[in-house]
């Protein structure tokens, strides 16, 4: 093994740097055979007792009933099998399979390559390599606040807030439409719902005259904000339709409706449209801090006073990245037919959060096997007038596809048992439909009272199945 | 980027170099890894500063409005949690637990892989090469299938000594050291086949001992490789929580993970402690990461088969 460190890049040391020497060669005497076969006995205790052993157990058991006891056949099996709440498991090991060793190996490379062209090359790859010893506990707690619902907490929430709100501004009195609110809701005297989520005023008024719109349901604190005053009773003026908007809730009289009285306070900077009776717009208008408002200039005819939309659009309000939303259609299949098809967005919020923490490892180790490419090799492709990209494609990838396959094997397998991250990232809501095959083991043999041994054992065997491609190509790769 | 300059080179043909078209600056190169470098640092610095923010602060504004107002920042949740002492449970008590696991498992597995390992490449045994395979299958073998039974072996173990591991340090220790154990052994067998064997042909001649053998030369000669492993087991075990989350059982005393799973239970009150928790618990894999980074890195690549 070479010195070997980040910025010169090491050299691979993976399995092939080992090869199996022949059969013990004869000789030596007893002692020497007794002395470095007494060596081995400490390992061949832990190994046999802690994993060889339980292997056989946990297929024995898998046979049993959920005390490990009574003999049920392939009986666990065939539960995890007609059970869809553990066929999600299957469905999200293979979308962790499909998507993480592939990506995270394409990132590896990208950063791999492309940080071999700056000078700070070392330490760019020691800031994405750092998070590989972050427990993936921490690692999920930090991710869970940064897809945070609420704008006020989750970054990325914020960060689309912030680019939403430019586009499309929030009111000054925001209803949450998505949580079950309606604008009409707020409609108290004189006003009724119009449409679009706007209100406007019950009654016509004309030229000269004035109109009043209570409202309710707007919290003092967010009037309060708005730099809202104590609501003023409108005043006539001829050509002009004048009125007040205020919010019809008295703390001294509480029942009271219609009447504007002395605590109660007005709606300032409310964007108002006078309709004409068409419904077109006749000029618009916004409320001083006292809530009274004046269209000037107004010719005769009977006008309604329409309270905009927008004073009640609340703008973006988040997006639960760990929530169960499905990314594929699959809102008209039967249930088993959604438990298999559809992705949970949370999934691909904990597959971000993986790679953030892998991809340092896929970087390195391509970078490693990017050192140890034979740059003469290279060099005399570019000579013979191999263009970057070329030499790239046709000399650098095959020759590195070694690295590669290491790599994505690697990660397939680490996928493969993916369970702290999804047990601390994934919120209670959205647990269940964030299931894995190594979590599910987890909850059915260790929560919930006595668990399950039997079906537990059973997803274990089924994961060590899976296994028995990589245990496969490891032996190949070490008997050269 | 080849050393020609555009101006000097014929003009590209089609399908010949897409650099030579396109020729991406230096600065576009440069961007997007500042870019990227930057957005892997965001977590970390998130996490650090929700730390070191009063918990009321939390629900109303992101932390990154830290960034403007550093008078936000205070030490005041170390102060709290530190001020708790050794307290069963709290942050401190977890820090030893998790040390107390630790420590001991990574010993353990350095020193059973040497010896296990310079048995596989030194002795004069028959099988050694079969037994070498083994031990590679055993490598990606996952935990999983081996927690039921390890649970009942505790028992029945502990009905024949009147000692249950189950739910001690030492339960939990044992579980590590057997899963570290084959990689392990994997990376000390390859260090130490590259050790020529005249080097203990000649030590053997003069009439060593094996253990004399083991530890005047491979001992000294494999410590390069004892430290990555020494540094990858460290991280690998301070990092669990599915181990420590089963064979400690109801133990009072936890790991550094299991106190932040815990407290996730009850996200909403607790993210002041979580941060900082999460601090604490990352902030020994740091130092370990930066003092030895070419040691982890070797351990890294070596183990790029588990």
């Amino acid at each position: 093994m070479s010195a070997a460190n980040i910025e010169t890049g090491p050299r691979v040391s993976g399995p092939k740097a080992a090869r199996v020497s022949g059969a013990g060669n004869p000789g030596g005497g007893w002692r020497d055979h007794l002395g470095s076969l007494a060596f081995l006995a400490p390992g061949a205790i832990f190994l046999l007792a802690i994993t060889v052993y339980p292997l056989v157990a946990t297929a024995r058991n898998s046979f049993y009933d959920a005390t490990a006891t009574n003999y049920v056949g392939l009986g666990n099996y065939k539960e995890i099998f007609s059970t869809s709440s553990i066929l999600v498991t299957f469905r999200n090991n293979v979308i962790w399979v499909l998507v993480f060793p592939f990506l995270v190996t394409f990132i590896g490379l990208v950063y791999g390559v492309l940080s071999e062209r700056i000078r700070w090359s070392t330490a760019f790859k020691t800031i994405i390599f750092m998070p590989i010893v972050f427990s993936a506990t921490a690692s999920a707690l930090v991710w869970r606040t940064i897809f945070d619902l609420d704008p006020h907490i989750g970054i990325v929430n914020a960060a689309i807030q912030t680019a939403s709100d430019w586009v499309n501004p929030p009111g000054l009195y925001p209803v949450d439409v998505s949580s079950g609110k309606t604008v009409a809701g707020l409609a108290a005297t004189g006003v009724s719902a119009g449409p679009q989520d706007s209100l406007e005023s019950s009654s016509t008024v004309t030229a000269g005259n004035s109109i009043e719109l209570g409202l309710i349901g707007v919290s003092p604190a967010t009037l309060q904000l708005t730099g809202s005053q104590t609501a003023v009773a409108p005043t006539q003026s001829p050509g002009a339709v004048t009125g007040l908007v205020w919010r019809d809730f008295s703390t001294s009289n509480p029942t009271e409706r219609g009447q504007v009285l002395p605590d109660e306070l007005g709606f300032a900077g409310l964007k108002l449209t006078l309709l004409r009776s068409d419904g077109s717009s006749a000029g618009t208008a916004v409320t001083d801090a006292h809530g009274d408002f004046s269209f000037g200039g107004v010719s005769s005819g009977d006008y309604k006073v329409q309270i905009d939309s927008s004073n009640f659009s609340s703008g973006f309000t988040g997006i639960f990245w760990l929530g169960t939303q499905s990314l594929t259609p699959t809102s008209s299949l039967n249930q088993t037919a959604q438990a298999l098809l559809s992705v949970p967005l949370v999934d691909i919020s904990m597959i971000i959060a993986y790679l953030w923490i892998w991809a340092g490892f896929a970087m390195v180790v391509i970078g490693a096997g990017l050192a140890s490419l034979d740059r003469e090799v290279l060099e005399a492709a570019r000579m013979d007038g191999a263009g970057e990209w070329q030499t790239f494609r046709r000399m650098t990838m095959p020759m590195l596809a070694p690295v590669l396959i290491v790599v994505i094997v690697t990660m397939l397998i680490n996928v493969l048992k993916i369970f702290d991250i999804i047990l601390n990232m994934a919120p209670g809501s959205s647990q269940g439909d964030a299931n894995t095959l190594a979590l599910a083991m987890y909850n059915f043999g260790f929560t919930g009272g006595l668990g399950n041994w039997g079906l537990a054992s059973a997803l274990a065997v089924i994961l060590f199945i899976l296994v028995i491609p990589a245990i496969v190509l490891n032996l190949r790769r070490i008997r050269g | 980027m080849s050393a020609a300059s555009p101006a000097t080179r014929p003009p590209a043909q089609p399908g010949r170099s897409i650099w030579a078209v396109i020729r991406p600056s230096r600065a576009l190169l440069n961007i997007i890894l500042v870019a990227s470098a930057v957005f892997w640092l965001v977590p970390t610095i998130g996490l650090a500063i929700i730390s070191l923010r009063p918990e009321s602060l939390f629900q109303q504004s992101g932390w990154w409005t830290a960034l403007a107002a550093p008078s936000q920042l205070t030490l005041s949740n170390y102060k709290t949690l530190f001020g708790q002492g050794l307290v069963t449970g709290g942050v401190l008590d977890s820090l030893v637990t998790s040390l107390e696991i630790t420590v001991p498992a990574t010993l353990l597995v350095t020193i059973i892989s040497s010896l296990t390992a310079y048995s596989l490449v030194f002795g004069r045994w028959r099988g050694r090469s079969a037994v070498f395979l083994v031990i590679v299958g055993l490598l990606v073998v996952p935990i999983q299938v081996a927690l039921i039974p390890v649970v009942q072996e505790y028992r029945a173990f502990g009905s024949l000594t009147g000692f249950n591991p189950f739910g001690t340090i030492p339960g939990v220790v044992i579980f590590h050291v057997a899963f570290g154990l084959p990689f392990g052994i994997f990376l000390m067998y390859n260090f130490y086949s590259g050790i020529p064997k005249e080097m203990l042909e000649a030590g053997r001649i003069d009439g060593a001992g094996e253990w004399q053998l083991f530890r005047r030369v491979a001992l000294p000669l494999g410590l390069p490789a004892a430290a990555s492993l020494m540094i990858f087991q460290f991280i690998w075990v301070w990092n669990d929580l599915l181990v420590a989350l089963i064979f400690l059982g109801s133990n009072p005393h936890i790991t550094l993970t299991i106190f932040l799973f815990d407290q996730t239970r009850t996200l909403a009150a607790n993210y002041w402690i979580i941060s900082t928790g999460a601090m604490i618990s990352i902030f020994i894999p740091l130092i370990v990461f930066f003092s030895f980074q070419r040691y982890f890195v070797r351990g890294v690549l070596a183990g790029a088969v588990k």
